[in-house]
């Protein structure tokens, strides 16, 4: 996953990455793995920006749009953790 | 209808102004956070959308930074003419090429319904094909989604996901014809280079009814308020589609396809629909109607209008005059009339129409009053069309946030 993630970054600029690193998501369990997992494709300000009207259900949706539709590689281990940290700190 | 030159000539004055008196605009001398944050965008996105610049670009409002999503603050709506430089940027995809220079960009035209298929050059372009000019607005089909309520997911945009610009390009129909349309041609559909990070992620491939690609109006535009465009506005080539909403407007174009089949895909099938019959009338893209289809393509751009140039708990004194200025749009049948109402809705009287810049731009409008009394005065504008449609009060949801055009109102106060 790690490799993927790298790959993923190789393609952007030094100067897209600082100011990505102004992104702030809040602390708590889950949060490494939201910020490594979400953050393949895009910057985490798209959970910031989408909070806080998700409920639960509303979580888990996105998070399966992300993998069924945009072809996320999130292990489906950790999609109960994802969505409970989304949940918790952004949801409504 | 404006000259191209006069058009041009209003760009030059945005400039001057931009650069002598308002040198340092308000939102970027500590009241961004308001123009940033129109009620009812959450706490949330107010704090992560932060003035950022992209590599030749003003600060413009972030809402992410990858993909790329910015927008355009309220004030460079003032002017009729919105600066390449101040023009909204957004993206789907994230893997966007920066190398794809005007040497090596190259256009295909193919598909099962092109006879001669064809790859043009940018000197093939601009040196083969008559050129044409059109003043449009391109507008985000999501524009004002962060003021949805209840609110709905995406890019959370607030009112400044759109621009308007002269742009400078080729009919796209005279290179269909040089390529040759069979008569079971149905859909145009259209690539840009960009892609997802994952191979799995689905390329953001749109198309058009042949009859809107056949249109006179839409073109592949090479330049853009007199430039090339910016790289984040889709340089070196992107399609213009006057009237319809920007998802159609593909960016970095570099595939043209003319299809016997409507384009499958998230991006047409899923993505960009709106619930059938919530709407007024739009045109209808029937390719992409399916039996029992509750949703169909977002298609024109509806009727809608902006107070540009006061904003909300603006104070004046009293006995002064206010002057209330703005633009107003729609999806090119004309705009034909814009009324204020200073008293939040009850009483109405038409706003001054400025020039036109022909169907698919921006209109300016204004408005003078001098308030009787002491108090506060709920200034709204609304804009009307030939065809008959006008903006709503109340916001028609939809599960996407697309055309909301609900009436803009300001509160100010006189003391």
């Amino acid at each position: 996953m790690k490799k993927i993630f790298i790959l993923a970054l190789t393609g952007l600029s030094f100067s897209v990455l600082a100011d990505e690193s102004k992104i702030q998501l809040k602390e708590g369990p889950g949060k490494d793995l939201v910020t490594a997992q979400c953050g393949i494709c895009h910057s985490n300000d798209m959970i910031q920006i989408n909070s806080p009207f998700l409920d639960k259900k509303g979580w888990e949706g996105e998070v399966n749009k992300m993998i069924k539709v945009m072809g996320a590689p999130l292990p489906a281990e950790d999609v109960p953790k994802v969505v409970e940290y989304l949940t918790k700190y952004y949801g409504k | 209808m404006e000259s191209r030159r006069e058009f041009l000539k209003g760009i030059a004055g945005g400039l001057a102004v931009a650069g002598g008196t308002l040198l340092t605009p308000a939102w970027a001398r500590g009241a961004d956070k308001f123009v940033i944050a129109p009620s009812p965008l959450t706490q949330n996105n107010i704090d992560a959308s932060t003035l950022e610049s992209l590599p030749g670009k003003k600060p413009l409002i972030k809402r992410s930074f990858r993909a790329p999503n910015y927008e355009t603050p309220i004030t460079y709506f003032n002017e009729v003419v919105t600066p390449n430089d101040a023009f909204f940027v957004r993206w789907h995809l994230n893997n966007i090429p920066d190398d794809l220079g005007a040497q090596n960009w190259r256009l295909k035209i193919g598909g099962d319904c092109a006879q001669k298929p064809l790859e043009i050059t940018l000197d093939n372009l601009k040196n083969d094909y008559p050129h044409v000019e059109i003043a449009a607005l391109c507008l985000c089909s999501g524009n004002r989604r962060g003021l949805s309520q209840p609110h709905v997911a995406g890019v959370e945009w607030s009112y400044g996901a759109m621009g308007n610009a002269l742009w400078k390009g080729v009919r796209l129909k005279d290179i269909l014809n040089k390529a040759g349309i069979s008569k079971d041609a149905l859909e145009v559909t259209m690539n840009g280079a960009e892609t997802g990070v994952l191979d799995g992620t689905p390329d953001f491939v749109k198309s058009l009814p042949l009859w809107k690609a056949l249109d006179e109006n839409t073109i592949l535009a090479f330049e853009m308020n007199g430039a090339p465009l910016p790289h984040m506005n889709g340089f070196p080539v992107r399609l213009v589609v006057p009237g319809w909403t920007a998802t159609y407007w593909t960016k970095m174009v570099t595939v043209i396809n003319i299809s016997s089949k409507p384009q499958p895909g998230f991006w047409m099938r899923t993505a960009y629909r709106i619930p059938i019959g919530k709407f007024p009338e739009t045109d209808r893209f029937t390719s992409q109607e399916y039996p029992g289809d509750t949703m169909t393509p977002i298609t024109e751009i509806v009727v809608s209008s902006l107070i540009t140039n006061i904003t909300d708990g603006q104070h004046f004194r009293h006995g002064q005059a206010i002057e209330v200025k703005g633009m107003a749009w729609d999806s090119g049948r004309g705009v034909n009339q814009v009324e204020v109402s200073t008293d939040g809705g009850n009483t109405w009287q038409s706003a001054e129409l400025g020039k036109d810049y022909g169907n698919f731009s921006f209109r300016p409008w204004s408005f003078s009053f001098k308030p009787k009394s002491k108090g506060k005065y709920a200034v709204m504008a609304k804009a009307s069309n030939r065809a008959g449609s006008t903006q709503v009060f109340e916001l028609i949801w939809n599960p996407a946030g697309y055309h909301n055009n609900v009436v803009h109102k300001i509160d100010v106060v006189v003391a």
